[in-house]
């Protein structure tokens, strides 16, 4: 580490000499996944990845290069040298803090995990689907990632940290006749994982609900998303609203709707970047602000926007810790860590209170619509039809169309069911009307 | 790119024990620009370089990348190490003639010699057009365009030195109206020819025009209808319904699979032809080698209606011992090669677009797209328009919509194929987090009964 230390120095030294201020971004990334295909280990692999972007302000614009090819910093220079006359007028600073509110994000377990125990870890998994049924070919994947970021700017500004992800996943297909039958879960944490319970019984379930078809659906429905039909459904048109770039440019359904009440008086989502041992948290984000926990929707009253610090500048506001950015593009606002704050109602009564419904609990083609405009439109790849309380079977065939601001306007239930759904977003159950489904007989 | 880099290569491939190696190296130069609204707002210059290492040993694969290159012995150790730790009944790989090969890549107007004052000159054309439409709330305009020089080296002795030019544009805007919020886009793309990109400007005018015009647009009703889509959608449309069930690393370890997909079975009437090739020249997946050095090739999947090809690897070939078709690809160094789509399309039939719409009562017309998804047996794709078909003529824009499909009931009811084909250079193909993947899909237009179609 000490030496990307010198070398990111050295390479800010550098550039300053050719503008009036420049900040690098550094992101290392260990990954050491292994693969099962068929139920069987196929592949371990290894990757290793590295690389800068360099941000330099000269004669008043934003000049943009990367490279993974650290120890050439001329190529990186000239580049952004060369972009700077088109780039953007900076609307900021960079900052200078050096001194972060501790979050923790790395176990060293992690990264020494024995590969031998992986894959015991693996074939137990399999083999515990399968006693669920036989019949089932199962896909896994284990990995353990290890990701360092390092910022640095001329303004004094530094920060580092690392973050560990032990990661399980596990796809199986079902096969009978032309029918396909996919069920599957995933896990992860910043320390090893080392019970898959969890996973087996979430795909027992799936096998158990999903046994038989129901028959067709069609017309307004209540929908029942869980914490994974959230994921997929709710919270990406809901988070592009949210982000000050849409907001700025006018683009966002919330443009005018700061402190007003835009969702059911239910509805709390926060970001909470502060969590210890969660892979999204972080103690500050790509251009070194400190990250904070933030409401977005208190009580269903709209209270906050996300920013980096263009975004904010260019919208006379605060960043509010939000950057986020791979090494090949510029920071954009996005939220780190999305918590839906959960409600008092259990899953079984939500089920037990639909007469006529469905739960949506993976989608396919989520988000290839206006999401901007708040769409929820995309094929059912698995969900359950309830009838007068009860689930009757599994969806197929079905597409499910809604809009996510008219969804959550008026809600029936939220669950008291959460869950973290990856590491950036923990959230329950939330039980809504106005979906209308429609499938092909 | 190195110095005495195929020396180093040879030298760490000779020292390995296993049963196969292969090392690639990539070096990328590109370049992105993206507008939001009128401002400039992204603009990179990357330049990037890596490489990896697959071996075979036994029954399984060991795969290391990398992007220091000064390591190559240590890495061919770690390859066939991870490689040996798997065990497992014996992989085999299907033969393939080893290759020394040198391929530059010539295009008319190559973007690498056009300056980023031309560049952004002409982005900056593109919004002010977007912006002469009254009622446009914001714009987005994304470009790239990257030039790879990879090497590409086996055991076998095959060493293959080549060139590949992408680009791709995308011309959005929004339009607003209180708490609505429309958008209308266009994606195109070229294999290097920055020409193909240069004369976009009524295209621009047209979805800032489109986006406006959707605010007023009704929705249609969820359900089934008949559809006639427009080449570039059903491009979109056969790279999902067919398309992904043709890679063969879907089915050969799967029992229940190949007895679905079994050569000879009937998915489509006699008029459907359906081809895969990175072989047909000059679009986004054409390519000489694929990235396990195997030549591509120009592959029928289905042949009058009836299951006739599908796409693979050295590895899914020699399984189902089928010929090798150079479908094997990775988007960068970083990744195995797994198998891909190239350039895939529905031929031509002998109707026009006029006699397929012309007998419909009430239909959709559907055109241009947002994306597509499979899940092998369903799938979806979404349009980025749609229009009413009303008495055998194109009526009303209505709100995008999105189509849903299952594989052995859709390509059934695929009744009519019109004699345009036009190819969508626009998308770009994502499998096994290896995205976006330059690709290229096309159809003429064609009718299919009863699609299933999400709605109010």
């Amino acid at each position: 580490m000490v030496e990307h230390n010198d070398t990111i120095f050295k390479l800010l030294e550098q550039a300053k000499k050719k503008g009036e201020s420049a900040e690098v971004f550094y992101l290392s990334r260990y990954r050491e996944p292994i693969v099962f295909e068929a139920n069987k280990l196929k592949t371990l692999e290894l990757q290793e990845t590295s690389g800068v972007s360099l941000r330099l302000i000269k004669n008043g614009r934003i000049g943009f290069s990367s490279t993974n090819v650290i120890h050439e910093p001329n190529t990186l220079i000239e580049n952004a040298i060369e972009t700077a006359p088109f780039g953007p007028i900076p609307m900021f600073e960079f900052p200078n803090f050096r001194v972060f509110n501790p979050v923790q994000t790395n176990d060293p377990a992690t990264k020494s995990f024995p590969i031998a125990r992986m894959i015991d870890l693996g074939q137990d998994l399999v083999e515990k689907i399968r006693e669920l049924n036989p019949e089932v070919l199962c896909d896994c994947e284990i990995s353990k990632n290890v990701t360092t970021i390092i910022i640095a700017n001329t303004n004094g500004g530094f920060a580092t940290y690392t973050t560990s992800v032990f990661a399980i996943s596990i796809n199986g297909t079902l096969i009978d006749g032309t029918d396909m039958f996919f069920v599957g879960d995933y896990t992860l944490g910043c320390k090893p994982i080392e019970n898959t319970d969890e996973l087996v019984s979430s795909v027992s379930t799936q096998l158990e609900n999903g046994k038989v078809i129901s028959d067709p659906v069609n017309g307004q429905v209540d929908a029942i998303f869980t914490p994974r039909g959230v994921a997929s459904a709710i919270i990406p048109p809901l988070m592009s609203g949210f982000n000050g770039k849409s907001v700025l440019q006018g683009s966002s359904p919330l443009a005018d709707k700061l402190d007003k009440i835009v969702f059911d008086k239910k509805i709390r989502i926060w970001d909470h970047p502060d969590q210890h041992m969660i892979p999204g948290s972080r103690m500050c984000d790509d251009e070194g602000v400190s990250s904070k926990r933030m409401p977005l929707i208190d009580n269903g009253v709209v209270r906050n926007f996300l920013y980096d610090l263009q975004t904010a500048g260019q919208s006379n506001k605060e960043s509010t810790g939000n950057a986020h950015r791979s090494l090949s593009s510029p920071p954009s606002p996005g939220i780190s860590v999305s918590v839906v704050y959960p409600g008092d109602t259990s899953f079984q009564d939500m089920v037990a209170n639909t007469k006529h419904g469905i739960i949506v609990e993976g989608l396919l083609g989520a988000g290839q619509s206006n999401i901007l405009g708040g769409d929820i439109n995309a094929n059912v790849l698995l969900g359950y039809r309830i009838k007068n309380g009860e689930i009757v079977g599994r969806l197929k065939n079905t597409i499910i169309n809604g809009n996510v601001y008219q969804a959550l306007k008026n809600i029936k239930a939220l669950g008291n069911d959460s869950k973290w759904i990856g590491g950036s977003l923990r959230t329950p159950s939330i039980y809504c009307s106005g979906i209308s489904a429609a499938t092909r007989e | 790119m190195i110095e005495n880099l195929e020396d180093q290569i040879s030298t760490a491939l000779k020292n390995s024990k296993a049963q196969y190696v292969e090392i690639r190296i990539e070096s990328t130069s590109s370049t992105s620009l993206r507008y939001r609204g009128r401002e400039l707002d992204e603009i990179n210059k990357a330049s990037r370089m890596g490489g990896c290492v697959r071996a075979l040993a036994g029954g399984g694969w060991g795969f290391a990348s990398f992007n220091d290159l000064k390591n190559l012995k240590e890495n061919v150790l770690t390859a066939v190490r991870n490689a040996q730790l798997v065990g497992g009944n014996p992989i085999t790989l299907m033969d393939v003639e080893p290759t020394i090969a040198k391929i530059r890549h010539e295009v008319k107007r190559d973007p690498t010699k056009i300056s980023l004052a031309d560049k952004t000159r002409l982005l900056n054309e593109y919004v002010e057009e977007i912006w002469s439409i009254p009622g446009i709330s914001t714009s987005s305009i994304g470009y790239g365009d990257a030039f790879h020089h990879k090497i590409f080296a086996n055991s076998e002795g095959t060493y293959i030195d080549h060139e590949k030019l992408d680009i791709s544009i995308r011309l959005n805007a929004v339009a607003r109206d209180g708490s609505e919020v429309q958008q209308s886009g266009i994606s195109l793309g070229s294999a290097g020819d920055y020409s193909k990109v240069e004369h976009l400007h009524e295209h621009a005018r047209n979805v800032a025009q489109r986006s406006i015009d959707l605010l007023k647009a009704p929705q249609v009703k969820g359900g089934e209808y008949t559809v006639v889509l427009e080449p570039v959608l059903a491009g979109v449309f056969i790279h999902e319904a067919f398309g992904h069930l043709s890679e063969a690393d879907h089915i050969y370890e799967d029992p229940r699979m190949k007895e679905m997909m079994y050569m000879g079975r009937r998915f489509g009437g006699p008029h459907l032809n359906v081809v895969d090739g990175a072989a047909v020249p000059n679009l986004r997946g054409s390519y000489q080698f694929d990235d396990e050095g195997t030549p591509s090739s120009k592959t029928y999947l289905l042949k009058e209606g009836i299951l006739v090809g599908r796409l693979h690897s050295r590895e899914t070939a020699a399984k189902l011992n089928e010929k090798t078709t150079g479908n094997a690809r990775a988007i960068n160094p970083q990744f195995p090669p797994i198998v891909r789509m190239t350039n895939t399309y529905i031929e031509n039939g002998t109707a026009t677009p006029a006699e397929i719409i012309g007998d419909i009562k009430d239909g959709l017309y559907v055109s241009n797209w947002y994306g597509g998804m499979t899940s092998m047996e369903q799938f979806t794709f979404s349009a980025g328009e749609a229009f009413r078909i009303h008495n055998g003529k194109i009526k009303e824009l209505c709100r995008p919509v999105m189509l849903t499909g299952n594989l052995f009931t859709t390509l059934e009811s695929l009744d009519a194929i019109a004699n345009d084909l036009d190819m969508n250079q626009g998308g770009g193909c994502g499998k096994g987090g290896q995205m976006p993947l330059p690709v290229s899909n096309g159809s003429p237009h064609i009718r299919i009964q009863r699609c299933l179609i999400g709605g109010a």
